[in-house]
């Protein structure tokens, strides 16, 4: 059987660019989550002071985590776009 | 415990499945190809797909498994909200479109995409087929205490009913109507929380929780001082029958005759007296029969708890808050002190008993990591094992066979983009409002401490029974919906990759349909199997183990074949092997699987639960190692 994509795809001149940014974005993204992992386990009495508007620093951090992740993905979304109008052959979606 | 059928529930109940199952049919009229039965013909709205990506993930783990350890294990419990949401950073910022570019229907498809190999066709089948029924497992155990309080049925009766509909609902249309279910369900999932969320906010924090909680009563005893028995200073209030031995750091319990029955009290001494605190019971008895609170389940003995104990509010105790905003709900949580029930084992004779005892935990104890995971204290081995668990969580999302064919089902890369951050947004904002559902269930006396899955739906109950209905009836078609999902993906495994491409049968389109929609009813019929033989088991942590294995199997393969050009076929097939076999010993050797198994925790091989922090690296290793290896012959191979 033939492999290719469920729908046709044009080629995608940006695929590179949005690769080498997503990565940028992951690694980002990890640093931030793996240091709220190592403050759980080897600060836990840190992770348990209160730092912003009554709430601890675990709350806090957990809430950032999960609110960083929708901000990056908007931005990721954003500059992917960008780079695809830009390189891509009549600015289209691929 | 026993729960009072709604009549209002089961006509909700049954006119959504009616509603799901309509759907179904109407999409099916619409599958013809192979192509709109895997991949919903690629033509889905991004908009859609993101949504339909939340129901999909939104899964019973979530909704009544987090629900549930954030109401017996407060933050804890959160820990497994924020992990699987930051595994959607790696879906979004590395897989979402290089899998897009290169797949066709399946996951398999995608990593063999630059090969043609027969190995990787074989072992990627696999591995979706395994990761799918590890993730299969919680969804029907979910779907089983879910029709317990809302059908008043069995537990395996509503294993079979899922299966059962779900088979229907894949074997008539695949993966077109499976992501209108899901978008349907998402949307509506996300809507009844937050009615959940400001109806909680809106109570605030009450000592008593509702009319009718059950109080609970403390009596004081002495040993006598001739005979060293345990009586009660007031004989009338029961008899004891014994008490279980100590040791140093184990509760001691009392067996009481108590209003008629058999009942356990947990023994406390204080300022040198004892009193007898009461407490709840499961026992297995011997011939077979289960008795709650030492009666049978329909003498309602049993009943549900967690409460607050003290409220602090501004510096002073209060009775109760009235309304609260989100976060003074949570600061005045930390600063008060709550009732929540903690079990232990007790071998009584030839029974088998769980007590549920009271325990007293400090708001902000509960409010931070540690009762579940034992950062603070713990051993090297309790840290790695939390460690573990947070690595598979974050990798796993990526690769889920389930949540990867969803990229197929958008008609290009930046749809499949744009459909991630929307999937990212809502799975985001529900899970905030998780944390708000499991500690409303902690304090408002709603938890029943036989099934930890149960929390969110009895939260709803305590609210009324028109949001109960609702949100179970949501809850069952989210188990509906996933699993949908789940057996999609595993038809795919058989009929696309093992029969079509790995055997390459020849097979008419319309064949292939058919081999994909048994497949489909071979795979639910498993799925039935495993949801009752694993009953009992809190959902998320079962997810997390699928998770794990996911993480193990797939991700190393998809990760390096997208960035890493030294990368054969041979290595991938290797390293899928690899990832299966680590990951899945590990799990059966480890503590919650030997507690499975009837023997103590402490015996297991392995000391960790979560295979993750082994079976992933060790993945990687081997794809890199084999690939090393087979880098030159592979590449005479294809000159030849």
């Amino acid at each position: 059987m033939l492999h290719g994509p469920s729908a046709e795809l044009k080629e995608d001149k940006a695929a590179d660019r949005k690769a080498k940014l997503g990565l940028k974005f992951f690694f980002v993204y990890l640093f931030i989550y793996a240091f709220f992992v190592f403050l759980c386990v080897y600060k836990p009495e840190l992770i348990g002071e209160r730092v912003f508007l009554g709430l601890n620093l675990a709350v806090v951090y957990g809430f950032f985590l999960i609110i960083l992740a929708i901000i990056m993905g908007f931005f990721y979304n954003l500059f992917c776009t960008r780079l695809e109008n830009k390189l891509n052959e009549g600015g289209g979606e691929v | 415990m026993i729960y009072e059928v709604s009549i209002g529930a089961i006509i909700i109940f049954i006119g959504f499945v009616a509603l799901v199952l309509g759907l179904s049919f109407y999409f099916a009229r619409k599958t013809k190809t192979a192509n709109s039965y895997y991949a919903a013909g690629g033509t889905i709205h991004w908009g859609v797909n993101g949504i339909a990506f939340a129901g999909d993930y939104l899964s019973a783990a979530s909704f009544l498994g987090i629900c549930g350890m954030i109401a017996y294990a407060g933050y804890d419990g959160f820990l497994y909200s924020i992990g699987y949401l930051a595994g959607w950073v790696v879906a979004l910022f590395v897989v979402a479109e290089p899998l897009k570019r290169m797949g066709k229907f399946t996951f398999t498809d995608a990593l063999d995409s630059k090969f043609n190999s027969k190995g990787i066709k074989l072992t990627a089948a696999i591995s979706t087929l395994i990761v799918s029924l590890f993730y299969l497992i919680p969804q029907m155990v979910g779907a089983g205490d879910l029709v317990v309080p809302l059908l008043g049925l069995p537990h395996w009766v509503g294993v079979v009913i899922v299966g059962s509909i779900v088979i229907l609902i894949v074997a008539t249309a695949g993966m077109t109507s499976t992501t209108y279910v899901q978008f349907l369900k998402g949307g509506l999932l996300i809507i009844t929380t937050v009615v959940l969320t400001v109806l909680i906010l809106n109570k605030g924090l009450e000592k008593s929780p509702y009319d009718g909680y059950h109080q609970f009563n403390s009596i004081e005893a002495s040993f006598d001082a001739e005979s060293g028995k345990l009586v009660l200073n007031d004989p009338t209030q029961g008899e004891v029958i014994y008490v279980t031995e100590g040791a140093a750091g184990k509760e001691r319990f009392a067996k009481m005759l108590y209003n008629d029955y058999e009942r356990w009290f947990r023994l406390v001494e204080k300022d040198g007296s004892i009193i007898l605190e009461e407490s709840l019971s499961v026992t297995d008895a011997a011939g077979g029969e289960k008795l709650y609170n030492g009666a049978e389940k329909e003498a309602r003995q049993f009943y549900q708890v967690g409460h607050m104990y003290r409220i602090v509010s501004e510096g002073q105790e209060v009775e109760s808050t009235g309304s609260l905003n989100p976060f003074n709900f949570l600061t005045k949580l930390e600063d008060s002190d709550i009732i929540i029930y903690t079990k232990a084992k007790i071998v009584d004779g030839k029974d088998n008993v769980t007590v549920y005892y009271p325990k007293l935990v400090p708001g902000k104890n509960i409010m931070k990591p540690g009762m579940i995971f034992k950062l603070a204290n713990g051993t090297g081995w309790d840290k790695l094992n939390f460690i573990s668990l947070m690595l598979a969580l974050f990798l796993g999302t990526s690769a889920l066979p389930h949540v990867l064919i969803r990229y197929y089902t958008v008609p290009s890369q930046r749809a499949a983009r744009k459909s991630t951050i929307v999937a990212i947004a809502a799975i985001g904002f529900f899970y905030i409002m998780t944390l708000y559902l499991g500690l409303g269930a902690m304090i408002n006396g709603v938890n029943d401490v036989a099934s930890s899955n149960m929390s969110g739906p009895l939260l709803a109950k305590s609210f009324g029974v028109g949001i109960f209905s609702l949100i179970s009836a949501i809850a069952f078609a989210t188990v509906l919906g996933t699993v949908s999902g789940l057996i999609v993906a595993s038809s795919g495994a058989i009929a696309h990759d093992f029969i079509d491409n790995y055997l390459n049968k020849q097979m008419s389109d319309k064949v292939k349909v058919r081999a994909g929609k048994i497949a489909a009813f071979a795979v639910g019929l498993v799925a039935i199997l495993l949801g009752i033989l694993f009953k009992g088991m809190n959902v998320s942590f079962l997810v997390g183990l699928a998770f794990a294995v996911a993480a193990s199997a797939n991700l190393p393969a998809i990760i390096m074949i997208i960035f890493w050009k030294k990368t054969t076929s041979k290595g991938v097939s290797s390293s899928i092997i690899t990832g299966i076999l680590s990951s899945i010993i590990l799990i059966l050797l480890s503590p919650s699987m030997y507690e499975r198994y009837g023997m103590l925790k402490t015996d297991a091989v392995w000391p960790l639960d979560n295979p993750g922090i082994v079976s992933i690296p060790l993945a990687f290793i081997v794809l890199v190692v084999v690939s090393l290896l087979t880098k030159k012959k592979e590449t005479v191979e294809t000159v030849n």
